[in-house]
């Protein structure tokens, strides 16, 4: 099993085409699952690792799936375009204060809150706490916060996840005695 | 001696076409080999660095039809590098110098230039057919020769080559007096295209029965083509987006009612729902089409399409069709003998429900009694769907499943699917072709060498556990031509075991694999009459300098075939023959 792990590391990668570029986080889970009898810890610690690694994109191996260069542009082509026009998978600007810079990133990666938060806070290197639904987020000095369509301040959390990701314009990870207004106990 | 005079024999070779059976029929006798080589017409080669264009023309000097093979297959995914070879310059300058009468070209994965192009429009003067499959480093100046040119051309197929367009006016290339052709498909061109040039050619070709055209050409010219060219037969579309207004919608549907022949479609790399029903009043003849390249077009317009298609013989679709769909072709296209289903989404990142899984697989196999050729792009499958799909069509001749995900089991049963594929290979007595995917043992290799008699071809990724593995394979399958592996660990005890065994092979690919530069030396040593090729992505690798220590450094991507000239002069430096 183990030998995947050494092949896919002198496997030199050529971009294909058309295709993302290969994350920096690679993720070798995908090649090196094995559901031999009896392994279910590994198993288990896989997915585990799956869970924490932000987005979820598999690893990019040098000629597969099996399908032509001409095929996968027209399928690359068609998912950026279908993300764009439907208004998901937009891209948002994330500040944080006290952060010299902004990121960006596309919602539509993620698949809930959950998903959202953890990129954030792997991103950002903080901590969100603890959402709760009347009392929004406790435990931590830093709030997550966005701005909707009106232009008003919103807490994250509080919409379902498929609202928020269209009328979410940018996100601001606040912090300190600002946060106090939106985050706790209010 | 033979009964009867040369002539005589030579008019009963004429009704042996198949080049299996005329090499096979070139063996018996001296005398037959020579009434049978002087009077061959049709060359097929596989492996265009397995003979040379010399000894070709010496042997078969009345040559009308060459079709030539270039890059291996695993080419088409990128695996080989751009410059890796299969020139058809050579033999071009060759079939000319000794004024061969060519009339007909078919290459597929070959380096073909603009030069060679011109050469061959001005050397064969009774010039017709020219197919180019999934080639490479023309451009549209090369077209225009060719146009320009061969006077009597039928037939100029361009399948998924990658052509540089310079926009520029080939079609009007075509001379007014050229009236023959029969067949024209420049789907693959990425530009614009000559409108009134392409209708004007269309025109005055009353015998053109198959026509393909690029993206650009839009709907209003596609209706004035189907209106001047009614008895067309195969048809490719270009790209239609938009929603046709009513008139245009009207004049389109009016234009296609026409085409009684029409029983081919292909195209639609984009295509608004509405368009596709322009299509419905000939349905019902189609016997093969292509909308494997629709990636728009949702589901449930493509099951309304297909419902109509009851004559269907050949579908190639996306797997956006899902297994509610497939169970809609299995009840309705009783005719069908080959299906593709393509994935539109690669990297298993969406749960999609709508993607096909082991019930479309099975239903498609009890629905279609006449199936004989698949290729399943799926991400998941069953051991149990397997040997039931065995059971229901034992007359596969190609088998080509690819689950998406590298190593993934049995999903219900989280076993490898070696029983799976071990009740195809047996149940399949006359299967030829098989590509394997998921989680899969040494185990199904021992099922493939004691029941694939008839394989020829086999593709094996992420695959097995030792070497066991892949001999089982090369003692087994006794009529395999073409092997290709890729990261499965097999050796160079399988390499080595039995060097003769790749005389009776065309060729072997391994990337990935196990085997290392030793290995892959001492093969070289022993087997003289084998090019051993490593392709390594460093230039400056002077594999022959290695020392010891190197030779037990693994071989990045290996490609061995059996050839009669020896090592190839034009390889590139990222290419050692060993």
């Amino acid at each position: 099993m183990d030998e995947f792990v050494n092949l896919k590391e002198t496997e030199l990668r050529l971009g294909l085409p058309g295709t993302d570029n290969v994350s920096e986080e690679i993720e070798r889970v995908s090649c090196n699952k094995r559901a031999l009898q009896g392994d279910t810890e590994n198993e288990t610690e896989s997915s585990m690792m799956k869970m924490e690694t932000c987005p979820p994109r598999k690893a990019q191996i040098v000629g597969w799936p099996p399908v032509r260069s001409s095929r996968k542009n027209i399928i690359q082509t068609k998912k950026n375009e279908s993300d764009s026009e439907g208004g998901r998978g937009v891209y948002v600007k994330v500040s944080m204060d006290g952060a010299p810079y902004l990121r960006k990133i596309d919602l539509s990666c993620y698949k809930g809150y959950k998903e959202l938060l953890k990129a954030l806070e792997i991103m950002f290197n903080f901590s969100v706490g603890e959402y709760f639904e009347r009392e929004g987020y406790k435990g931590s000095d830093f709030v997550p916060t966005y701005e909707d369509k009106d232009g008003d301040w919103m807490l994250i959390g509080d919409v379902p996840w498929e609202m928020f990701v269209c009328t979410c314009k940018r996100l601001r990870i606040m912090k300190g005695s600002e946060a106090k207004g939106l985050g706790c106990g209010v | 001696m033979n009964y009867f005079p040369d002539e005589v024999i030579e008019h009963i070779f004429d009704f042996i076409s198949s080049h299996k059976d005329r090499n096979s029929i070139s063996l018996v006798s001296k005398s037959w080999h020579k009434i049978e080589r002087c009077s061959r017409k049709r060359v097929f080669i596989g492996n265009c660095y397995a003979i040379n264009p010399e000894r070709l023309i010496q042997r078969f000097p009345s040559l009308r039809s060459l079709t030539l093979k270039g890059k291996p297959h695993f080419a088409d995914f990128n695996l080989v590098p751009h410059e890796w070879g299969g020139f058809v310059h050579p033999w071009i300058v060759a079939l000319a110098k000794a004024r061969v009468g060519l009339e007909e070209l078919r290459l597929k994965r070959m380096v073909v230039s603009d030069e060679s192009l011109e050469l061959l429009s001005r050397s064969f003067s009774s010039f017709k057919s020219l197919v180019l499959v999934s080639c490479e480093g023309f451009t549209t100046d090369g077209l225009a020769s060719v146009a320009a040119n061969c006077r009597h051309l039928r037939e100029l197929d361009l399948q998924e080559n990658e052509i540089d367009d310079h926009r520029g006016q080939w079609l009007n290339c075509f001379p007014e007096s050229s009236t023959a052709l029969t067949s024209l498909n420049f789907s693959c061109l990425k530009g614009e295209t000559n409108l009134a040039a392409l209708e004007r050619l269309v025109a005055r070709s009353p015998n053109l029965e198959s026509l393909k055209v690029n993206r650009a050409v839009p709907l209003d010219a596609l209706t004035r083509l189907m209106s001047c060219a009614p008895q067309l037969v195969d048809l490719g579309v270009g790209s239609y987006e938009n929603e046709p207004d009513q008139e245009s919608f009207m004049k389109l549907m009016a234009a296609i009612k026409k085409c009684t022949e029409l029983r081919s479609l292909s195209g639609f790399s984009e295509v608004a729902p509405l368009c596709l029903t322009a299509f419905y009043p000939i349905c019902q003849n189609l016997t093969s089409l292509n909308l494997s390249y629709a990636a728009e077009i949702q589901g449930n317009h493509l099951i309304r399409f297909i419902q109509f298609c009851k004559r269907l013989q050949r579908l190639w679709i996306l797997d956006s069709i899902g297994d509610k769909g497939l169970e809609v072709v299995a009840s309705t296209c009783k005719e069908l003998q080959e299906l593709r289903v393509f994935p539109s989404d690669l990297h298993d990142e969406e749960d999609n429900d709508t993607a096909v899984t082991e019930i479309g697989l099975v239903a498609i196999s009890a629905g279609c009694p006449k199936l004989h050729s698949i290729l399943y792009f799926c991400k998941q499958m069953t051991n149990a769907a397997l040997i039931t799909v065995a059971k229901n069509c034992p007359n596969f001749i190609r088998f080509r499943l690819c689950i998406l995900e590298p190593n993934k089991p049995d999903h219900t049963t989280s076993q490898s699917l070696d029983e799976g594929f071990g009740a195809i290979v047996q149940a399949c007595k006359g299967l030829r072709r098989l590509s394997v995917s998921g989680l899969l043992t040494d185990k199904v290799f021992l099922y493939i060498g004691m029941y694939a008699e008839q394989l020829e071809m086999l593709s094996i990724a992420f695959a097995g556990d030792t070497d066991k593995g892949m001999l089982y394979v090369l003692n087994g399958c006794k009529k395999m031509r073409k092997l290709e592996i890729r990261d499965s660990p097999f050796g160079n005890a399988a390499l080595l075991a039995d060097v003769d065994k790749y005389r009776t092979m065309r060729s072997l690919w391994m990337s990935s694999c196990e085997v290392t530069l030793g290995g892959c030396k001492r093969l070289a040593r022993n087997a003289p009459w084998l090019n051993v090729e490593i392709i390594n992505e460093n230039e400056n690798n002077d594999v022959m300098e290695r020392n010891e220590e190197d030779e037990r450094e693994k071989v990045d991507r290996l490609y061995l075939y059996r050839t009669v000239v020896g090592a190839r002069k034009d390889a590139p430096p990222c290419v050692t023959i060993l």
